[in-house]
């Protein structure tokens, strides 16, 4: 056993009789590769110690390094369920940062896949959470529906997990038509199997007696402790960057944000539910409304031109090379831009001082920000409810670690 | 939204001579104070009844070799008024020390925790400062500008297996 500093200094009486218990860093049901040492008074648990950083990857110091245009595919490996809002985060606050005008149509393209990267996501966290109280069946049912997403995205970008999807400016090409019929197709599925995964679990006795009650965090103290998304909205607090700070035009769009008030594991797993249904209309509203035009911003200085133009025009070799190289001039200033992920407020903050890489690039990872609070919520309870606190509130080791 | 005059005569009238400058980045004010009090000063900001910047967004430590400085950006949002201000703190390069912001924000044990880990920066009054991401024997601080990547062109390494 090794001896790890602790968090919680203070002895409690009788403690040379409690167990030392590692969960972790490679169990099966934290999902992820994080520590945490348990102290336990027979089946209570008295002090959680977390451990992280096994996967670190130093991102921001990378981002540091390297052209604008090479950091997406770092965004990726952040919250790995749901890449594509990273991305596309990441690609809004560059644009920010350079001042482009983004055409109406890729915000709507954008808010589609954001939406749909956002229901994959709730989907694989709800799912797991029956696995982990016993249910499997709505997992694998459920999964069904997250291949479909995941062959969209292909569509789209060509690949499925870590997608580094879109680029600065907007996307490499538009959705195709077998997009548009995978994305319908999406829409008159994903419904049905959703209804039935929600009348397995919802009003299941064995479910509402596992979760219920468990896990439980007041809205002061996750407010206290900068919890965002789902999480802080089970508290009864309903800040959602989408409807706070508008951006990509969500203000287009009608939904609801779904807020419970007890703040434990059935109220996380409820408003996640109630996202998803709250996502499928978005998608719907925008896949209905969506205006044509031109599918990337007008930004020839940070957007590569088509390559027939390389090929003819003097003024797109330019460009391209001068891009592909990363030489192209970015203004220097310190901009932060913040999306609603679906763990939570995604936030970038970059320092450009002009020149090709950002001179600081840091990242809100609401995972990092909120798992800090877990040992305080599983105080006192057992190992069990203490796996559903951690399967709801949606770990990823990819966004704690950086 | 909070304008930014309102906080800054806030600020003036009870910590004189701790806002240094203040300037506008895109969309959000910045305050740059003098490191001494501003754990009291977001404190303040967070119970004033008007401001209620009751959310700390993110913080996080920035290095500056060349003037040999260090700095902290806190970033505090009022949910209730909608509005975010980024504060920003800057300390000696050499042996950087301020006082935890935990007493405030519970938020910030990790972050503050984060920039003790990359940057060096001590946090007085934390309740335990360690590495959270890197191994607890490391010796540096690897966010520091000091410190290069690898090489992208180096040829020393013989490794025929995975290129380079």
């Amino acid at each position: 056993m090794i001896n790890l500093p602790v968090t919680d200094t203070k002895v409690i009486p009788g403690e040379e009789n409690f167990t030392k218990l590692n969960l972790g860093p490679t169990h099966p049901a934290t999902h992820g590769i994080f520590q945490n040492v348990l102290t336990m008074d027979g089946e209570k648990i008295v002090r959680t110690e977390p451990t992280i950083g096994y996967i670190h990857r130093a991102f921001e110091k990378i981002g540091e390094h390297r052209p604008y245009y090479q950091i997406t595919p770092l965004t990726d490996r952040l919250n790995y369920c749901s890449a594509p809002i990273n991305n596309i985060g990441y690609h809004m606050t560059v644009e920010k940062l350079i001042k482009a005008d983004i055409p109406k149509r890729v915000q709507y393209l954008r808010v589609i896949l954001m939406e749909l990267a956002r229901i994959t996501d709730h989907l694989i966290c709800n799912s797991v959470l029956g696995v982990d109280t016993g249910a499997l069946t709505g997992f694998v049912y459920l999964f069904q529906s997250r291949e479909l997403v995941y062959e969209i995205y292909e569509e789209v970008c060509g690949a499925r997990l870590t997608t580094n999807l879109g680029r600065i400016g907007g996307f490499e090409r538009d959705f195709t038509p077998k997009a548009w019929a995978k994305i319908n197709k999406f829409l008159t599925e994903f419904p049905i199997a959703l209804k039935e995964f929600e009348n397995l679990l919802v009003r299941n006795r064995i479910f509402i007696d596992r979760t219920v009650g468990i896990g439980a965090i007041s809205s002061e103290d996750a407010l206290n402790y900068s919890f965002s998304g789902p999480n802080l909205r089970a508290t009864g607090i309903d800040y959602d960057v989408r409807a706070l700070n508008p951006y990509s035009s969500y203000e287009d769009f009608d939904f609801k944000i779904p807020i419970a008030t007890n703040g434990d594991t059935y109220d996380r797993f409820n408003v996640r539910q109630e996202e998803m249904w709250q996502s499928l209309s978005i998608i719907r509203q925008a896949v209905e409304k969506i205006p044509d035009g031109p599918f990337h911003a007008d930004i020839p200085k940070f957007y590569l031109p088509p390559k027939e133009d390389v090929y003819e025009n003097m003024e797109a070799l330019i460009y391209h090379f001068k891009i592909v190289m990363g030489e192209t001039e970015i203004p220097s200033g310190e901009v932060y831009h913040s999306v609603e992920g679906a763990n939570g407020e995604v936030g970038y903050y970059i320092i450009s001082h002009g020149g090709r890489s950002p001179y600081r690039f840091h990242i809100r990872r609401p995972c990092f920000i909120y798992y800090q609070a877990y040992p305080e919520m599983i105080k006192g309870s057992t190992i069990s409810d203490a796996i559903l606190t951690m399967s709801s509130m949606n770990v990823i080791a990819g966004e704690l670690d950086a | 939204m909070i304008e930014t005059n309102k906080i800054l005569s806030f600020l003036n009238e009870q910590f004189p001579d701790t806002v240094l400058s203040t300037e506008t980045q895109y969309d959000m004010d910045v305050i740059h104070l003098k490191s001494e009090s501003v754990t009291d000063i977001i404190q303040a900001l967070k119970n004033h009844p008007g401001f209620s910047f009751e959310y700390l967004t993110t913080m996080c430590g920035i290095h500056y070799p060349d003037k040999k400085q260090m700095a902290i950006m806190y970033q505090l949002h009022s949910l209730s008024n909608n509005s975010r201000l980024r504060l920003k703190v800057f300390l000696p390069d050499d042996q950087p020390s301020i006082k935890s912001l935990t007493p405030v924000f519970r938020a910030a044990n990790w972050m503050e925790r984060e920039a003790y880990d990359f940057y060096g920066i001590h946090f007085e009054g934390h309740p335990d400062l360690r590495r959270i991401l890197n191994v607890e024997n490391m010796i540096a601080h690897p966010m520091r500008k000091e410190f290069p990547l690898e090489d992208q062109i180096r040829s020393d390494k013989d490794d025929k297996m995975f290129g380079r």
